[in-house]
């Protein structure tokens, strides 16, 4: 096994989470989602002592951490925006504010600007579909948007 | 409740919240104790009234007015207005869109008219964090019946007299669901609630979960008790925070009062619920994946059978139904299965719940009793098609299901009109047109969604689907042969007959039922090359009318390419090979000097 680039502060906090589930396998989605809840996300290393505290294979850890689209192995940006691209979203318009974030930020989905400022991600309804077109930025939501809000929500968190 | 003169509800529902609706009760709470009226008015935060489309909600009890749109500015006029003076606030009361007229109690407006509330029946009635308010409305009085009065094969038989069938999307009969898994015996059985909602465009489980979670909990432990079982698991979105802390809330407080845990109200019932979370997987909705997302697996389903009645989870015998079957089962068990199987049609039986949206002017969550038609929901409850533009399609089932259009207008909803209009019932989203939805589009958009959300296990679904979706990009690009319209229908039968899952299934429904009904469309676009409602950007071109243009240089200011060129007063021009055809020069023009080609 490769080894651990982790600092041991890091290592500790994995294994305590672990330790909390009882190190069973069966409770690896639950042990990531506390993991990715404490460093954002899921790099090689982390799902590597994952599997080693749950005694699993770490194919197993990363065939879980890659199958379901909450995880992600990318550092997520200081404001990671989402775009709801749920269907009432999408009849009403959200794709021109996709495409102007894309082309504000100049990233596209699933990237983070080179100032690590922003990240641009899609989902898949937040269930604020009265809003419709809805953008999530950290946990605020912005909604009844058009392509013209798209500066005013950047500026909101450049200044 | 008693102790208090008055009680203002505040809409504590995602979309109001998202429209500070936290403010509004902050501010109310403030003023109210400005005026020392803090023990005589209670303001308390509820689950979500449906209305999202005029939020952030206000209701006054126990006068039932109904205010709208409120900001956090209002909560004082509110408070010295309604409360103190007792007048209302006309400009924050519903205006009747007929009629102009101020409607102050909901039970008159549109919307609420034609809906009974079953499963929603508490949501925005009470402060979903708190057991006594559940309870004060009826709340585990099923439960301490069943308990009480009534045998594990009553339970079942008055469910399967109900008619219940899953909400989920299936419509499989709740009660014979029940009874097969009574009947097996093991040592250990599951009740799970499937609140995986990954419907893109329906929120109605969370809303139940958000605003009455003791109801499912009621539910869980109902079924528990039917069919032997003394475990309670509910599979739940991460991507749902509030709805996890309030059921997280409402089991603590439910293991409080003795009724879930050991001898539940000295019955020797033993009941207990564990959350587990998903991670963001459409397929986890089906059930067999959903159990193996459970115990910590990729949510990849497996062939049925066995089916988890008799090998579940961890191989027990497991009961999996959806959130808002579930919150039909108290109500069934109190009013027995008399008076609700007299509500809906022959086959379906209750009320179902639908998220209302897309292009229409009421948005929200309604509840309406099966058989009711497209044309009722739509032009009396949802209040016809936004910007008086006119009706084109209505989508149910969301990624597995299909479009409707004005020929089905006055089809009665249930679950066998839809399969046959070659739509499904499925969760409840329904989403509506108007005219500038290109279908193709559409198809093209819930077929990306399938690509990324099949798990890739069995070929038709992995591959079959990702091939639809080239052929349907390829259409709208114009560069679409009629050859390819035979192939996407043959392509899609093929899916629909051999995918492993409910997933595959029914994956191409929306590319078969677009086809059906607005063929004419897609020969349009591969023949004409033409894109009627203007979305397929390959096959149209903006063109400025040299007579109209005044040279108001507004479009060339706001192209964000430069492709528009011009003397300032004199017309303009735009170059197509620079043009992104973003739109935004047509949203600027006020002359009317651009058109789509």
């Amino acid at each position: 096994m490769a080894t651990i680039k982790l600092s041991e502060s890091k290592i500790k906090t994995i294994k305590d989470i672990c330790k909390s589930f009882d190190n069973k396998s069966g409770e690896v989605i639950n042990v990531l989602h506390q993991v990715q809840g404490a460093f954002g996300y899921l790099p090689a290393e982390v799902q590597e002592v994952v599997a080693m505290e749950l005694n699993m294979p770490v194919a197993q850890v990363y065939g879980i951490v890659s199958f379901y689209s909450f995880f992600t192995m990318q550092p997520k940006g200081e404001h990671p925006i989402s775009i709801c691209l749920g269907t009432a979203c999408y009849v009403r318009g959200a794709e021109k504010v996709l495409d102007e974030f894309k082309r504000q930020l100049n990233i596209n989905v699933g990237e983070t600007t080179k100032d690590g400022k922003f990240s641009l991600n899609c989902l898949r309804c937040v269930g604020a579909c009265g809003l419709a077109p809805v953008v999530m930025v950290g946990d605020k939501v912005y909604g009844r948007l058009t392509p013209d809000n798209v500066k005013d929500i950047i500026a909101e968190y450049n200044s | 409740m008693a102790k208090y003169k008055m009680h203002v509800l505040v809409c504590g529902g995602t979309g109001c919240k998202a429209s500070q609706s936290a403010q509004i009760v902050e501010n109310l709470k403030a003023v109210l104790t400005e005026n020392g009226l803090q023990d005589e008015v209670q303001v308390i935060t509820t689950g979500c009234f449906g209305f999202c489309e005029k939020g952030p909600i206000v209701k006054m009890m126990p006068d039932n007015t109904f205010y709208t749109q409120v900001k956090p500015e209002d909560a004082r006029t509110i408070v010295e207005e309604h409360i103190i003076k007792g007048r209302k606030v006309t400009n924050l009361l519903y205006t009747d869109p007929e009629n102009n007229e101020h409607v102050s109690d909901s039970k008159h407006m549109g919307f609420y008219k034609k809906q009974i509330r079953i499963a929603l029946r508490n949501c925005g009635f009470i402060d979903p964090e708190n057991i006594d308010e559940s309870i004060s409305r009826g709340g585990y009085e099923a439960l301490g019946k069943c308990l009480s009065e009534m045998k594990p094969e009553d339970v079942i038989q008055e469910i399967k007299l109900s008619g219940l069938r899953g909400r989920g999307g299936g419509g499989f009969p709740t009660g014979l669901k029940w009874e097969i898994a009574s009947k097996n015996h093991a040592d250990q059985k599951y009740v799970v609630c499937n609140a995986d909602e990954g419907d893109p465009g329906a929120f109605m489980d969370r809303s139940i979960m958000e605003g009455d979670p003791h109801s499912i909990i009621e539910a869980m432990a109902i079924c528990g008790y039917a069919i032997g079982a003394t475990k309670g698991l509910v599979y739940i979105r991460a991507e749902y925070p509030l709805a996890i802390d309030r059921l997280q809330i409402a089991i603590k407080q439910a293991r409080e009062y003795g009724l879930l845990g050991q001898d539940i109200m000295g019955s020797g019932f033993d009941f207990d619920i564990e959350l587990r979370y998903g991670a963001g997987a459409f397929v986890c909705g089906e059930e067999t994946a959903l159990i193996h997302s459970m115990e910590g697996k990729r949510g990849e389903p497996t062939f049925k059978p066995p089916f988890p009645a008799v090998s579940g989870y961890l191989g027990k015998p497991t009961n999996v139904n959806n959130v808002e079957t579930f919150a039909n089962i108290p109500v069934i068990i109190t009013k027995g299965a008399d008076w609700f199987n007299k509500i809906g049609t022959e086959k379906s039986k209750g009320t179902k719940v639908f998220a209302l949206a897309g292009q229409i002017n009421n948005v929200g969550l309604i509840e309406v009793p099966m058989g009711i038609t497209l044309r009722e929901v739509i032009y009396e409850i949802g209040g016809g098609i936004k910007d008086g533009k006119e009706f084109k399609a209505v989508q149910t089932g969301g990624p597995s299901g299909g479009c409707l259009t004005k020929k089905h207008l006055d089809t009665p909803i249930d679950y066998d009109n839809l399969i046959a209009a070659g739509s499904m019932m499925g969760s409840g989203g329904m989403v509506v047109m108007d005219e500038t939805s290109c279908m193709v589009s559409i198809a093209k958009f819930y077929l990306e969604f399938t690509c990324e959300e099949s798990c890739g296990k069995c070929t038709p679904c992995r591959i079959g689907n990702k091939r639809l979706c080239e052929m349907l990009t390829k259409i709208s690009k114009g560069n679409g042969t009629m050859e390819d319209l035979y192939e996407l229908r043959n392509l899609a039968a093929v899916i629909k007959d051999t995918a492993l899952c409910g997933l595959g299934q029914t994956s191409p429904n929306p590319v078969l039922s677009t086809l059906d009904n607005f063929w004419d469309e897609y020969v349009e676009h591969v023949v004409d090359k033409k894109c009627r409602a203007g979305v397929c950007k390959s096959l149209m071109s903006y063109e400025i009318d040299q007579t109209k243009c005044v040279g108001c240089t507004a479009c060339a200011r706001n192209c964000p390419v430069g492709a528009i060129k011009g003397e300032k007063k004199m017309p303009h021009t735009i170059d197509p090979a620079v043009c992104i055809k973003c739109g935004a020069c047509i949203e600027r023009c006020k002359f009317g000097a651009i058109s789509i080609k």
